[in-house]
């Protein structure tokens, strides 16, 4: 199978559904880049150059560079979605949802509700998220928490090529409102990804490893740092099971619970910051639907309650690392506290 | 000069690049015939028994259980008795010098899959070894694809030109899958054969596969030299349907695995990596609707819809049939209803993928049949 | 003059229709009978109903919280209105949307809309699939002087001018952001030159003036079809109530409302044309405004007798599928 990067993977499963469906749009500042310029015309493709070479088959009505006005991308694009198209908006980074929250919260996500299920809206919002590219504040942030507290949105966040294609996929032909969100570290990471077309259903987890000690629930980047610790405790002979839920609305909650209450131990991993992230949601569904499993605190593992900083010493410090992790997966295992008790 | 030989891990299939020593079955010093069990290794997809090529005295072991190397690398010496123990070091030194992963990815990643419109279908399949052999296809089964003949291709393949397809429905071929029924199936598979211009061929088939073959053959007695069926659809009613529909409605990986296991005597050989590929292939555009298209088609009512007694009848010795014994998925009782004059082998310790888990027996078997009916 | 009788029977009946509504649902509202609150339309129906006569069920219309003029313009089915601005579950939005979220797909009314500037940029979503899937469909955004303050309609003008869009922005400058007044609010005397910024052509014109809505939205409509773009019309009409049931009204002078009432009632305005002109006969719009009165007041019996929407519904329909 060919090896493709999320970046190829994501311009592929655009490619493929354009070409399937002729309501399919892209519609975002520089999706092309360099409409009005006094060069060539795709000269972007997108600010990570994602969806680049797309313009040339579909030309500018079905790839439509915009100007800079978030709102009106995205307002654009959630009645469009009302009215006939399936458009995908690019976003660029999540921090820039902030102009434009209206569009997604009280309109895209509210339509079917508010008006009796007589709407759909088959927009997908593609954005990026994440630090680790000294991009500071406004530009590296984790906002999925935001999103998934909304009822109306699905969120999705992809960790590799192969689900970045599949889940994009199921997002344009979903009939709701998804948030796309890719990391911005992971575009260049390489996956075997098939040709065709394929889906991969929302609310439905990747057991990334699977394992008898301790679970790891990690979300888009995190997946990868707790792969990377469950593989080196497995030289240890520590059994980590490691679970990528991929969507977090739908969330997978069975999935969640199935192996915690095989492991009876969790580490919770999450790159926003602690207060109402998914790392909460995810321990408080454990705490409240599997307690009578667990034989250790649950442990958080986040980004502290501070703005992304751009100082390199600072941003390392802020993103949850391995070492972070693993020394949360020894203290759930050395905790004796519900082992004493009995 | 004494001849000195490297076991080295081999490349079953396309994607393995590694393979994990599991277990040795031979101890230094120990006298080794060609064809016997050397090692277990252990994949991301399969363990399986590596064999040996050669005769003599396994001199050197030079991987230990539980160690993990690239696909080509040295793991063991076989040389005669009177080589000397500092020729073996320097040849493993030597060996070991000389290893370059990217030879192996080039030389050893073997061929990788083509597609052919046959009569406006997309086949994929992939093609090994030349000789002029007549040529052997190997047909999958239900949910299977070519990769299924991993460690059957590769063998068969030495003196002659041999093709595992994947059936419509499957892999990386068309998912249009007609009415489900049986000649969905092998009218596909004579259009490859006629696309590809292969006149006359070996056919292969496993479990629906054989099925397959065998309405092929008699569709067109003259294109087939000799039929094997493994553990195969055609000599009786009974199927699994736990398994089909388990097969058919599983998503998650844990769940498949569980269904996974009705496929192997050896419930351990399911794999993540199997697992994981089944889930993706299911998610393919049209593979869902192909599955249950053909479960429908082919086992309507919870039945075999169509039997093949008969064609077993009319191949007489052209006919290998070979059963794992601890089939669940089609009863290995089925065997007894082959009549003519079919070699009916029933192998120990094996399940309905006969061909994964005793791929040595099942290998050997077929070999003696095509050599017999070229 | 190009309409014909039964399009101006047909205008007239629509107006009426919206003045006999919101007069009632302000009853209604103030007997207990409507829950949460209500935004009242009734002094601009030339705007709505001049607008929307160029409009069929396939044109798109993105509407405000003071949507029930709009809504009924449109042609959306005057009974359904009601019984969702009651809260009930026959409503054409079963209940769930109420007053400020009333939409009829179907008839092409993408909905009310509670956030100030909240619909441009949706119409021009709208505008877009007209133009994309070629359709030959027109989006019309309405909006007010307070929403033309809005960063949303400033971004939905441009992009629409960018995109060259079927999008008409008909901005209705009814007086009042609420409790404030334009004067104060809107920065410009020229809300219209506004619009005009932004690379389209714009046009003040009488709200109350059905005949100059109607010639105005002719030209726009007839621009965008032919695929010249966006084009704005700014509708001046003072509304008759506050900026909700209830609003005491402070901010206005005690004779303001009679005064509109008595001057500058729109559908007065096009009795008086339509009849001097011998174009209708008093007689046939005295029996409209009867039928129009029957009409509402069996909406409001059939909105009294209905039934809430069970509980079972409170968590259906927020997703098509979910998972």
């Amino acid at each position: 199978m060919p090896k493709k990067s999320v970046r190829q993977a994501i311009n592929e499963a655009l490619r493929q559904e354009m070409e399937r469906d002729p309501t399919v749009v892209i519609i975002g500042e520089d999706v092309a880049g360099g409409q009005g310029g006094s060069g060539d015309v795709d000269a972007y493709g997108g600010v990570m150059g994602v969806t680049k070479g797309l313009i040339g088959t579909f030309g500018p009505d079905r790839v439509i560079d915009t100007p800079i006005s978030e709102s009106a991308i995205m307002g654009a694009a959630a009645g469009a979605a009302t009215t006939g198209l399936r458009p995908v908006a690019e976003l660029m980074f999540v921090d820039f949802l902030g102009v434009c929250f209206d569009q997604i919260f009280n309109q895209a996500a509210k339509f079917r509700y508010m008006f009796g299920g007589k709407a759909r809206t088959p927009v997908v919002i593609r954005s990026m998220i994440g630090a680790g590219v000294r991009a500071a504040a406004q530009h590296s942030q984790c906002l999925h928490p935001i999103f998934t507290h909304v009822p109306g949105l699905k969120v999705v966040m992809p960790t590799n090529a192969y689900d970045a294609k599949g889940l994009l996929i199921q997002a344009i032909r979903d009939d709701d409102p998804v948030v796309f969100l890719e990391h911005k570290t992971l575009y260049d990471i390489e996956d075997d990804v098939p040709d065709e077309a394929y889906t991969i259903p929302f609310g439905e987890a990747n057991f990334t490893r699977e394992g008898d000690d301790v679970t790891i629930v990690g979300f888009s980047r995190m997946v990868h740092i707790a792969n990377e610790v469950a593989d080196k405790l497995e030289d240890k002979g520590i059994s980590v099971e490691v679970i990528d839920p991929r969507t977090t609305s739908p969330l997978d909650e069975e999935a969640i619970l199935e192996s915690v209450e095989r492991t009876g131990r969790l580490v919770v991993v999450d790159e926003a910051p602690p207060r109402c992230n998914l790392a909460v949601d995810v321990a408080a569904l454990v705490a409240d639907k599997a307690f009578g499993s667990l034989k250790a605190p649950i442990k958080r593992i986040t980004a502290p309650h501070t703005p992304v900083p751009f100082a390199p010493t600072l941003e390392d410090a802020y993103i949850p690392n391995a070492g972070r992790v693993e020394a949360a997966v020894h203290e759930v295992l050395e905790s004796g506290g519900r082992a004493a008790a009995e | 000069m004494a001849e000195i030989h490297a076991v080295i891990v081999p490349k079953w299939g396309l994607s393995m690049e590694e393979g994990k020593i599991d277990h040795w079955y031979v101890e230094e010093g120990e006298q080794v015939s060609e064809g016997d069990d050397l090692v277990d290794i252990e994949t991301t997809k399969i363990t399986n028994t590596l064999e040996s090529q050669h005769a003599g005295v396994f001199r050197k072991l030079v991987a230990e259980e539980g160690e993990t190397h690239p696909c080509g690398m040295i793991i063991g010496v076989i040389a005669d008795a009177g080589a000397a123990d500092s020729d073996i070091e320097a040849f493993v030194e030597s060996f070991k010098e000389s290893y370059d992963p990217a030879d192996v990815a080039v030389e050893g990643g073997g061929p990788e899959p083509e597609t052919i419109e046959a009569a406006g279908k997309r086949i994929q399949y992939v093609k090994m070894g030349e000789g002029d052999g007549t040529p052997i296809i190997f047909v999958h089964g239900f949910g299977g694809d070519l990769n299924n003949w991993l460690f059957t291709q590769p063998a068969l393949s030495e003196d002659r030109v041999t093709y595992a397809i994947d059936l419509p429905g499957h892999g990386g071929s068309i998912k249009e899958v007609g009415d489900g029924t049986l000649s969905n199936l092998s009218g596909p598979l004579r259009d490859f054969m006629k696309a590809m211009d292969i006149g006359r061929a070996h056919l292969v088939g496993h479990s629906l596969g054989g099925a397959v073959v065998l309405s092929v053959s008699k569709e067109a007695p003259d294109a087939v030299a000799s039929v094997t069926a493994i553990c195969s659809a055609g000599f009786g009613g009974d199927i699994n349907m736990d398994y089909i529909n388990g097969f058919i409605e599983g998503k998650r990986q844990r769940q498949l695995t569980q269904t996974l296991g009705a496929l192997f005597a050896d419930k351990s050989l399911v794999s993540k990596d199997m697992v994981d590929d089944i889930i993706k292939f299911k998610r393919l555009d049209g593979v869902d609707a192909a599955l249950r298209t053909l479960a429908a088609g082919a086992f309507a009512g919870g039945q075999q819809a169509e039997t093949l007694g008969d064609q077993a009848a009319a191949l007489g010795d052209r006919l290998l049939v070979v059963w794992g014994e601890a089939d669940e998925v089609i009863p290995s009782a089925h065997a007894q209803n082959v009549s003519g004059g079919a070699r009916v082998e029933v192998l120990s310790d094996a399940g309905h993928m006969a061909h994964m888990e005793k791929s040595a027996d099942v290998n050997a078997l077929i070999v003696e049949h095509v050599s017999a009916f070229d | 003059m190009q309409l014909t009788r039964e399009e101006l029977l047909e205008a007239y009946r629509r107006m009426k229709r919206i003045r006999e509504f919101e007069e009632r649902v302000n009853v209604e509202f103030s007997n207990g009978n409507i829950p949460g609150f209500v935004h009242l339309y009734a002094g601009q129906e030339a705007s709505g109903v001049g607008i929307c006569m160029h409009l069929t069920d396939d044109d798109y219309i993105g509407s405000t919280h003071r949507g029930h003029g709009h809504c009924i313009a449109k042609g959306c089915d005057v009974e359904g209105m009601m019984l969702e601005i009651f809260g009930k579950a026959g409503g054409l939005c079963g209940g769930k949307g109420g007053s400020m979220h009333i939409a009829d797909l179907d008839k092409g009314m993408l909905g009310a809309n509670a956030i100030v500037g909240g619909n441009p940029p949706l119409v021009v979503g709208a505008a877009l699939s007209a133009k994309v899937n070629k359709t030959g469909r027109v989006a019309v955004s309405f909006t007010g002087d307070g929403g033309s303050n809005q960063g949303t309609t400033f971004e939905a003008l441009n992009m629409a001018v960018v995109l060259n869009l079927p999008a008409i922005f008909v901005i209705e400058n009814n007086g009042y952001g609420e409790g404030t007044g334009v004067d104060y609010a809107v920065g410009t005397k020229d809300i219209a030159g506004r619009a005009a910024g932004f690379g389209m052509p714009a046009t003040t014109v009488d709200g109350t003036d059905f005949f100059a809505v109607y010639d105005a939205m002719r030209e726009a409509v007839d621009r965008a079809k032919a695929g010249n773009g966006p084009s704005a019309i700014v509708t001046e009409a003072m509304r008759y109530f506050g900026h909700f049931v209830g609003d005491p009204e402070i901010y206005r002078a005690k004779d303001e409302v009679s005064k509109l009432r008595d001057e500058k009632d729109p559908l007065a305005i096009f009795r008086n044309r339509v009849t001097e002109a011998g174009l209708l006969e008093a007689s046939q719009l005295d029996q409209l405004d009867r039928e129009v009165l029957a009409e509402v007041e069996k909406a409001v019996e059939a909105a009294s007798a209905a039934p809430f929407p069970s509980v079972d519904q409170l968590e259906t329909d927020v997703y098509v599928t979910y998972p």
